[in-house]
C-alpha cells in the first residue's frame, strides 16, 4: 500500500485534522464515512467560504432596490413595475484549465441554473475571460475551447451572451479565469427562493440522472492548488447538456407560473447533498431522503456518490403532496426524470437513507453554518509600492503612430468579433445595444425602460495595488454603464485569488474585498451576491488578483442609449474629468515598456460620481452623440475606437490651458505640457470622451456647471489627428487604425479566413 | 358557426410550433404580434390540429439539441405530419433556421445543410438579394433589393446536387442569397459556405419557405433594423388576398 492510503480518510477528504474534530463535535460522535464526505464538502473553501466569509461581511448588501441579497441562489434587483432582474456571477476557472469546452459549457450550466431557480427567465450571459498570452499554443486551444463551450452551451439554451470581456497575460497562462454571469428577468410575485417549508411535503428531484461525473469536481477543483496532477482530474470535470438544461429550464419556470412549487434550487457543486441542506438550513427544517429512489447513470454508486455527484441539469424542489401528480406531469411533459425522494421534516437534522437503512444522519446547521473560518496573517508583497514611477523611468517612443497602432493590436484592446460571433448574442431580440460598445443594453418588451449589463475586471491594476484597483473596477463598471445613459444599481462579483493560506494573497484579497466595499457604498451599489475563486495558482504562482465585478444599471428611456462611436461630421468633442494619466499599470507599460511596476493612481470615488451623473443626464436630454470612457491604451485609444467604431476621424487639439466653450477655465488635470505618450497612451479612471452637437454646446455646458469638461476638437474628416500643445503626435487614417484594430485577434489566432 | 363577411378584418392567424429545444418560438410570436391584423398561438409538438390557422412557423433554435443532426429528431414530432397536410393543402409554413433545417429533412424543401465552411457557430448581420419576389412571402420585397438580417447557426452552410440546383434554379425557387452591401453574390459575403450562395429556398408550388437568417430578428428599429418585417406583411398580405379572392 501506498503511504497517502496510510493518511485518515478525512486528510484524503481534503480536510484538517482540527476540522475533523469540529465534525465530530458537531455530531457527536465520529461520522461514518458517507457523513465524512459530505461534510468535506459542506466545509471545503469552495462551499464554506472558509477564508473569504470574515471579509466579505464588509461588502454592502442592502438598499432599497435589492430584493434579495447574497445567501440565495442569485441576487435580485427592483426594476419596477413589479419587475425585476436576477443576476450572479461565478468562476470555472479549474475546470476550464483542465477541460475548456467542458469547463466552461458546465459553468454556464450552472450560473443559468442558479437564475431559473429564482424564478427567473434568463435574459442575458455575460462572460469576462483571462488567458495566458496567445502566442502559446496550449492557450490558443483552451481559448478556442472555452468560446466553443460557452458557445455550445449557451447558444442552445437561447440565452443571448451579450457582453463581456478578455484579456491575455502572462499571470493567467498557468490558470485561466472563466468566470461566467447571468441574468433574468422575473415579475416580482414569481419570485422563487430554496427556502425549504412546511414538514410533510415532499422533496422532488428532477432533470438528468445521477452518475458518478463529477464527484467533487467543482469542490475539489475549486478549493486547492493546480500541480503536476492536474491532468488526471480530467474526469472530476462534468459534461453538460445543454438539451435537457433548456427543457428543465421550461420545466421549472412553467412549475413557477402553476404555482406548483414551494422552494426550488439547483444541484452545483457538491451536488445532493448541499441542495438539500441548504434548502432545510434556510427554512430552519429537517429533511429525509431515500436516495435509493435517485435515478442514476450506473448501477452500484455508493450512497456518498450519489449525494455528491456533481452531474449537471439537476434541481430540487420542494412540493406540497397535493401538488404532487401536478409537478410530475409539467416533467413528463418535458420529458424529464422526475421522482420524490423525500419529505421536509421538523428536525432540523439531513437523514438520508438507502431504502430502509439509515446511512447518514447530520444537523444540518453544522453542514451549512458552522465550517470554520480562518484569518491569516496579512503580509504586504514586495511589489506593492508607495509612490509610481517617476516619468522619466520611461524612454520616449519615436513614433507614436505606431505605439497607437499597437496598442490598437493589443488582444486586450482590439475588437473581439472573432468571440462574440460565435456567441448567438440576438436571440430574444432585446439588444439596444449590440455587443462590443460600453456595455450591453436590453430593452425590456412592452416597456420604455431598458437594463445595462457590464462586467470588469483588471488583475493587472489590482496587482499593483489590490484596494485601488478594486476601486477603479467598480468606478469602471459604473463608468461604462453611465456611458450609455444607465444609472447603476447593483453589483454581482466574482473574486479571483491565489491561495489564501498565504499571507501575501489574502493581503490582496482583503485588500480588494475593502476597496471593493468603499467603491460600491459610494456608487451606492450593492454586492447582491457572487462568488469566491481561490487558489487560482499554478506551480505556486499566483494569477493576478482579479476581482471581477459584473453591474446592472436601468435606463429610463432606452430609445436614448448611447454608444461610443462618433456619428457626425462637426460634432464637438469633449473631455470630462480631470485625472492625470498614468503609465503604471497600463495597457502602455506593459506592452510598450515591457513590465509591470510602479503605483495606479487612484480613482476620486465623488468626482467620478459627479461625472457620470453628467453623462447620463445628458443623454436621457438627449445632448450626447456618443460616450466612451478613458480605459486600456489611454486616451489616444479611446479616440481611436471612437473613430473606427462611428467610421469617422477627428481633430483634436489638448491645449495647454484648455478652454471649453460656455465652461471655461483650468478645471482639467490634463495637461498638454505633460509627456505626450503619457498623456495620450497613460491611465487613469475618471475620464469621458464624448461628443456633442454645436448647438447643443451650452446646454451641455449649463448642465456641467463646474465640473471639468473640455472642449478638445472636432469630429472630421477621415483620419484622427492629436495634437498638444500645438505639437502633431498622431496623424492617422481611421481606415488603417481600424484594419489594425479589426484584425489583430484572428491574426493572433492564426485564423485568418 | 357565425359567418363573418369578407370585408370584415380578421386577424391573420399564425401557429409557432414549440419542439424541445426551440428557442426562438418566442421571437417569432412576439414578432407577429407586433403586427396589426396577425395574431400568433403556440403549438406544442405533440399537437396535431392545426384548425384556422393561416401560417405555420418553424422556428430556431436547437430542438432535441440538434442532437444525431439539426432537425432530424424533430422532423418526427407528431406535428410534422400535420405540417405536411397542411402544406398540401396549400397553407404557408415558413421555416427559419433550425425550422428551416427540419423541413429539409422532412423533405418538404430540397437540398441539405452541412456543418458552416468555418467550422464555429456564426452569428452576425448579413446581407441578403431578394431574388424571388412572388412568393407569398417576399411580395413586400423588390427583386433583387438588398436586406439587412442577422443569421446565427452552426449548420447553416446550404448544399443540393447538381441536377437539384438547377431544378431549383428554373423553378424560381431560390429566394434569398448572401451577398454584399452592392447586392453582388461575393464568396466573400458568403458566411457559411453555402453553395450559390444560397440564404433560402422555397418548394415548387411556393407555399413553404424556409431561410437560415432569422427575420424575426429585425422586425424593430430598437433591436437594429426592420428589413425583416416585409416577410410578415408579405404573409399577411398574401392571407389576405387570398380571403378575398374566395
Amino acid at each position: 500500500m501506498s503511504a497517502t492510503n496510510q493518511k485518515p480518510a478525512y486528510e484524503l477528504l481534503g480536510l484538517k485534522e482540527k476540522e475533523y474534530q469540529g465534525i465530530c463535535d458537531a455530531m457527536g460522535r465520529e461520522p461514518n464515512y458517507t457523513e465524512l464526505a459530505v461534510f468535506s464538502l459542506m466545509w471545503s473553501e469552495h462551499c464554506g467560504y472558509k477564508h473569504s466569509r470574515p471579509l466579505l461581511k464588509n461588502l454592502p448588501t442592502e438598499g432599497e432596490r435589492i430584493l434579495q441579497g447574497p445567501g440565495e441562489n442569485a441576487g435580485i434587483i427592483d426594476i419596477g413595475d413589479n419587475l425585476a432582474i436576477a443576476m450572479k456571477i461565478e468562476s470555472h476557472n479549474h475546470p476550464s484549465a483542465i477541460e475548456p469546452f467542458q469547463g466552461a459549457a458546465t459553468g454556464i450550466g450552472g450560473i443559468v441554473r442558479d437564475i431559473f431557480a429564482m424564478g427567473a427567465r434568463p435574459i442575458a450571459n455575460l462572460d469576462p475571460l483571462h488567458f495566458g498570452p496567445l502566442e502559446k499554443s496550449r492557450q490558443k486551444y483552451l481559448l478556442e475551447g472555452v468560446v466553443e463551450g460557452i458557445a455550445a452551451y449557451g447558444n442552445c439554451m437561447g440565452i443571448p451572451t451579450v457582453a463581456g470581456e478578455i484579456h491575455f497575460e502572462d499571470a493567467y497562462e498557468g490558470n485561466c479565469l472563466i468566470n461566467v454571469m447571468c441574468v433574468g428577468l422575473v415579475e416580482q410575485d414569481k419570485i422563487l427562493r430554496a427556502k425549504a417549508e412546511g414538514p410533510g411535503n415532499l422533496v422532488l428531484l428532477f432533470g438528468s440522472t445521477t452518475g458518478r461525473d463529477g464527484i467533487g469536481g467543482a469542490s475539489i477543483l475549486a478549493s486547492a492548488e493546480f500541480d503536476e496532477t492536474a491532468q488526471e482530474k480530467r474526469p472530476t470535470v462534468q459534461v453538460g447538456d445543454p438539451f435537457t438544461e433548456k427543457k428543465l429550464l421550461e420545466a421549472c419556470l412553467e412549475m413557477r407560473d402553476k404555482g406548483l412549487l414551494v422552494a426550488l434550487q439547483d444541484l452545483g457543486a457538491a451536488g445532493l447533498s448541499s441542495s438539500s441542506s441548504e434548502m432545510a438550513s434556510k427554512g430552519g427544517v429537517g429533511i429525509d431522503m431515500d436516495i435509493s429512489k435517485v435515478p442514476l447513470r450506473e448501477q452500484d454508486m455508493e450512497p456518498f456518490e450519489i449525494m455528491i455527484s456533481e452531474s449537471q441539469e439537476r434541481m430540487l424542489a420542494v412540493v406540497t403532496p397535493e401538488l404532487e401528480t401536478e409537478a410530475l406531469a409539467v416533467c413528463e411533459k418535458w420529458d424529464l426524470d422526475a421522482v420524490i425522494i423525500g419529505k421536509i421534516t421538523d428536525t432540523k437534522r439531513m437523514r438520508v437513507f438507502l431504502g430502509d437503512e439509515l446511512v447518514a444522519d447530520m444537523p444540518v446547521d453544522a453542514l451549512v453554518d458552522d465550517a470554520p473560518t480562518y484569518i491569516v496573517e496579512a503580509v504586504r508583497p514586495a511589489h506593492e509600492v508607495d509612490d509610481p514611477l517617476p516619468e522619466d523611468h520611461y524612454r520616449h517612443p519615436t513614433d507614436l503612430n505606431e505605439t497607437l497602432t499597437t496598442l490598437l493590436r493589443s488582444p486586450n484592446i482590439c475588437d473581439k468579433r472573432w468571440v462574440y460571433e460565435q456567441y448567438d448574442h440576438m436571440v430574444q431580440t432585446n439588444n439596444a445595444i449590440w455587443p462590443g460598445a460600453e456595455s450591453a443594453v436590453l430593452r425590456i418588451k412592452g416597456r420604455q425602460s431598458g437594463v445595462a449589463l457590464t462586467t470588469d475586471g483588471n488583475g493587472r491594476r489590482c496587482y499593483l495595488d489590490p484596494r485601488r484597483g478594486a476601486r477603479a473596477v467598480v468606478a469602471e463598471a459604473a463608468r461604462n454603464l453611465s456611458c450609455t445613459g444607465a444609472k447603476p444599481l447593483a453589483v454581482t462579483n466574482c473574486l479571483n485569488f491565489g491561495n489564501p493560506e498565504k499571507g501575501e494573497i489574502y493581503h490582496q484579497f482583503r485588500e480588494a474585498v475593502e476597496g471593493m466595499a468603499e467603491a460600491c457604498l459610494a456608487f451606492e451599489t450593492p454586492v447582491t451576491g457572487g462568488n469566491v475563486s481561490f487558489y487560482n495558482e499554478s506551480f505556486g504562482q499566483a494569477v493576478y488578483p482579479n476581482p471581477v465585478v459584473g453591474m446592472m444599471g436601468l435606463v429610463e428611456d432606452v430609445r436614448l442609449v448611447q454608444t461610443p462611436g462618433f456619428k457626425d461630421e462637426g460634432d464637438v468633442v469633449l473631455l470630462l474629468g480631470n485625472a492625470r494619466p498614468a503609465a503604471d499599470g497600463s495597457e502602455y507599460q506593459l506592452r510598450i515598456h515591457g513590465e509591470v511596476a510602479g503605483r495606479i493612481p487612484d480613482v476620486d470615488l465623488e468626482m467620478e460620481k459627479k461625472l457620470q451623473l453628467l453623462v447620463r443626464e445628458a443623454i436621457l436630454e438627449g445632448l450626447v452623440k456618443s460616450a466612451h470612457d478613458v480605459s486600456d491604451g489611454g486616451l489616444a485609444c479611446c479616440l481611436a475606437e471612437s473613430a473606427i467604431d462611428g467610421g469617422h476621424g477627428a481633430v483634436i487639439e489638448l491645449a495647454s490651458s484648455q478652454a471649453s466653450q460656455g465652461a471655461g477655465d483650468q478645471r482639467s488635470g490634463l495637461q498638454a505640457d505633460q509627456r505626450p505618450d503619457l498623456l495620450l497612451f497613460g491611465e487613469a479612471p475618471g475620464l469621458i470622451v464624448v461628443t456633442v452637437e454645436e448647438k447643443n454646446l451650452e446646454h451641455f455646458a449649463q448642465l456641467a456647471q463646474d465640473l471639468p469638461a473640455h472642449v478638445i476638437g472636432r469630429v472630421e474628416g477621415d483620419r484622427l489627428v492629436v495634437q498638444a500643445a500645438g505639437v502633431e503626435h498622431i496623424n492617422i487614417p481611421v481606415a488603417q487604425a481600424a484594419q489594425a484594430w479589426g484584425t489583430a485577434l484572428e491574426t493572433l489566432i492564426g485564423d485568418v479566413g | 358557426m357565425a359567418i363573418s363577411s369578407q370585408t370584415e378584418v380578421t386577424p391573420v392567424r399564425f401557429g409557432v410550433v414549440v419542439f424541445p429545444g426551440s428557442n426562438c418560438d418566442a421571437d417569432s410570436h412576439d414578432a407577429v404580434r407586433s403586427f396589426a391584423g396577425a395574431d400568433a398561438r403556440y403549438l406544442w409538438h405533440k399537437d396535431t390540429d392545426l384548425g384556422g390557422l393561416d401560417c405555420v412557423i418553424l422556428p430556431g433554435g436547437f430542438s432535441y439539441g440538434d442532437y444525431l443532426r439539426c432537425g432530424a429528431i424533430a422532423r418526427f414530432s407528431p406535428i410534422m405530419n400535420a405540417v405536411q397536410r397542411f402544406a398540401d393543402d396549400g397553407g404557408l409554413v415558413i421555416g427559419i433556421c433550425n425550422g428551416f433545417q427540419i423541413l429539409l429533412e422532412a423533405g418538404m424543401l430540397p437540398g441539405a445543410m452541412h456543418q458552416n465552411e468555418g467550422l464555429k457557430f456564426v452569428c452576425k448581420l448579413v446581407n441578403l438579394r431578394v431574388e424571388n419576389n412572388g412568393i407569398p412571402f417576399t411580395t413586400g420585397y423588390e427583386r433583387g433589393q438588398v436586406i439587412k438580417v442577422p443569421i446565427a447557426h452552426h449548420e447553416g452552410n446550404y448544399f443540393i446536387d447538381q441536377a437539384g440546383l438547377a431544378e431549383i434554379e428554373a423553378n424560381g425557387q431560390v429566394v434569398v442569397r448572401y451577398c454584399d452591401d452592392e447586392g453582388e453574390t461575393t464568396e466573400a459575403s458568403n458566411p457559411n459556405g453555402s453553395l450559390g450562395n444560397i440564404a433560402g429556398v422555397c418548394n415548387r408550388e411556393h407555399n413553404v419557405f424556409g431561410l437560415m437568417p432569422h427575420p424575426e430578428r429585425v422586425c424593430e428599429e430598437i433591436v437594429g433594423g426592420t428589413d425583416g418585417r416585409g416577410v410578415f406583411e408579405s404573409i399577411i398580405n398574401a392571407v389576405g388576398a387570398k380571403a378575398a379572392a374566395r
